[in-house]
């Protein structure tokens, strides 16, 4: 609101009063909401500072002692532990082939709806493609240990049937690694077409009329007019999953682990549980948490300015 | 639109290929369906696929009996409804002051509720604030710290956004406040988007697994999917379970099917209704987000 100083200060005086009378009510509102953003997502934030200090699991954060090294001792072990290591190249790897993988998939499935010539078979395949990401991932790891099991699992089952040999999809680690994969992209592709289908609306029909008239085939529409339509969607997107390239779930990779693939499917979210949470490593823990944030900030913001350099929209 | 013959066999490689993706999408459920109605020496000798052989329903009986497992079930869907309401109530109370346009300090209310989208403290720190609060092994820690989301709140916001101002320019000429405004006017008309938060907030909480995990060592509070994932994971799963049949080879994998139907359910019963409303919840979310 613009106040011009040529006003009496008793009359903004008076607006002030008004104001509040009408609008305390929202303030009041907001106070319970302010509140969680303060204490659930702020005040942790105060905690952080545990990563520059010595681990001790007993005294007030506060007077714990700082950590040698001018406080980074804690970044110097994670970076000298082996499981660290490990998990930080299985967290890149997974997300960047889940990035590879995962990133087109609903899009081309998009483009498939998009062609669909009847209406209530396309809705009844959306329905049915949303269904997965409904289920938890405890559930679809159920599913796969079922599914994939050597012996038992109907996947080996009609392998075997058609002569082949039973596949360890989940014991093995170079086929774990594609079953984690696959699984993902079945999980999630149907649901992320959700945006991009509401993209494809926004498209007018005129354009497509035309290229008919022009002898343009399907293909060539769906170069020409669809995937441009597409084009600030899919860069918004994948701003996003670089800004969580470092980013890890923890379910889906918890739920589907086992004690044969631990060397692929340790990621950091793991990591952190198992030396954080369980054995009470909290200094080092944190500061891999830490780490793992700003990465994630630096990466969006890179890749936030890299769209805007090639004339894109970006994020913000 | 003059279709050509090359057209109608471009669109039967479509229809074919969406078949195949519905295929994909449901197998792996018949499949367990099947299993869990098949008997245990049928599944021993590899022989069900997707359809049960020797249909009983031994297994859901089983698992009906065991006292914790129907516990599990029950608090979840306790906790489930108080998580929605609960989280519906925040999110209201939190999205619609802002579209206020002309309520101060409005830039930096939504600022400090943004940026906790794109950092946060990381898993240690709020571990730690829990401990601090007294909350952990505590049931209240499965409602209160994830209870808003900030990625629903901007979806309700952008919904209210939606709503003509004239309405509330006009009800506030006729001496209504703001909380009067919300109840009588927003409200109501924002049905849609309330179905969408709620039907997300309690996939949410019925689906969460690693707050369980992480925060709550209580065994009597274990929501459903932390008792699914020692179940599913236990080689030996009779600590888990009362139930004897546990240990039976066969059978413990008919019993195994039946705990994860149960537990999934509830949910695909549920979203099939509400698709109109989150598709365009979901497409609200990201043009604003």
């Amino acid at each position: 609101m613009d106040i011009t100083p040529a006003r009496a200060p008793r009359a903004r005086a008076r607006e002030t009063i008004t104001y509040w009378k009408r609008y305390w009510t929202l303030y009041a509102l907001l106070a319970l909401p302010v509140a969680f953003f303060v204490i659930f997502r702020y005040i942790p934030m105060a905690y952080i500072q545990i990563a520059f200090k010595k681990n001790n699991i007993v005294m007030n954060i506060w007077q714990v002692p700082w950590a040698n090294n001018h406080g980074f001792e804690n970044f110097i072990k994670a970076f000298s532990n082996r499981d660290f290591r490990f998990a930080l190249r299985n967290t890149i790897g997974l997300n960047l082939l889940d990035l590879l993988i995962g990133f087109p998939a609903p899009i081309l499935l998009a483009l498939l709806l998009n062609e669909l010539p009847f209406r209530r078979f396309k809705r009844f395949t959306q329905t049915i493609a949303y269904m997965p990401h409904f289920l938890s991932w405890i559930i679809i790891s159920g599913l796969a240990l079922q599914l994939f099991a050597p012996t038992s699992g109907l996947v080996n089952i009609l392998i075997r049937r058609m002569g082949g040999t039973a596949v360890p999809f989940l014991d093995d680690p170079g086929h774990w690694v594609w079953t984690y994969i696959l699984l993902g992209v079945w999980q999630s592709v149907g649901w992320n077409t959700i945006i991009y289908l509401a993209a494809l609306t926004n498209i007018s029909p005129e354009l497509y009329e035309a290229a008919s008239v022009d002898g343009a085939g399907r293909v060539r529409k769906i170069w020409h007019i669809t995937l441009p339509g597409l084009r600030p969607t899919i860069v918004t997107l994948l701003i996003m999953s670089l800004g969580r390239i470092l980013g890890s779930e923890f379910d889906r990779p918890y739920a589907m682990a086992n004690k044969l693939v631990t060397s692929v499917s340790n990621v950091l979210s793991i990591f952190v549980y198992n030396n954080g949470i369980k054995s009470s490593q909290f200094s080092l823990t944190a500061a891999v948490g830490l780490f793992q944030s700003a990465v994630c900030v630096m990466f969006l913001l890179a890749a936030n300015s890299l769209a805007k350099k090639f004339g894109e929209r970006g994020i913000w | 639109m003059i279709k050509s013959k090359t057209a109608k066999l471009g669109d039967w490689v479509v229809v074919f290929l969406c078949v195949l993706l519905i295929l994909i999408c449901l197998l792996p459920l018949l499949n367990i369906v099947a299993r869990s109605l098949s008997t245990a020496t049928a599944l021993v000798r590899n022989e069900v696929l997707l359809w049960p052989v020797g249909w009983n329903l031994d297994a859901y009986q089983t698992v009906l009996k065991d006292a914790r497992y129907v516990w599990s079930l029950e608090w979840t869907a306790i906790l489930t409804v108080i998580c929605t309401i609960w989280s519906m109530f925040m999110t209201i109370l939190c999205a619609y002051p802002l579209t206020y346009d002309h309520l101060k300090g409005r830039r930096f209310f939504n600022t400090l509720i943004i940026l906790t989208m794109y950092f946060s403290a990381g898993l240690i720190p709020n571990y730690l604030l829990l401990k601090d609060l007294s909350l952990l092994n505590n049931p209240l820690v499965l409602i209160i710290p994830n209870c808003l989301s900030v990625f629903n709140m901007i979806i309700m916001r952008s919904f209210f956004y939606g709503i003509p101002e004239s309405l509330r320019e006009s009800a506030e000429l006729d001496g209504a406040g703001p909380v009067r405004v919300l109840v009588s006017i927003y409200l109501p008309l924002s049905t849609s988007v309330l179905a969408t938060l709620a039907l997300f907030y309690a996939v949410g909480r019925w689906n969460g697994f690693s707050d369980a995990l992480m925060f709550l060592n209580r065994r009597e509070y274990y929501p459903i999917q932390r008792l699914l994932y020692d179940i599913l994971h236990s080689s030996n799963s009779f600590e888990v379970s009362t139930q004897e049949g546990f240990t039976t080879p066969g059978l413990a994998e008919t019993l195994r099917m039946a705990t994860v139907a149960f537990a999934t359910v509830p949910v695909l019963l549920i979203y099939p209704w509400l698709q109109k409303y989150f598709i365009t919840g979901v497409t609200i979310g990201a043009e604003k987000g």
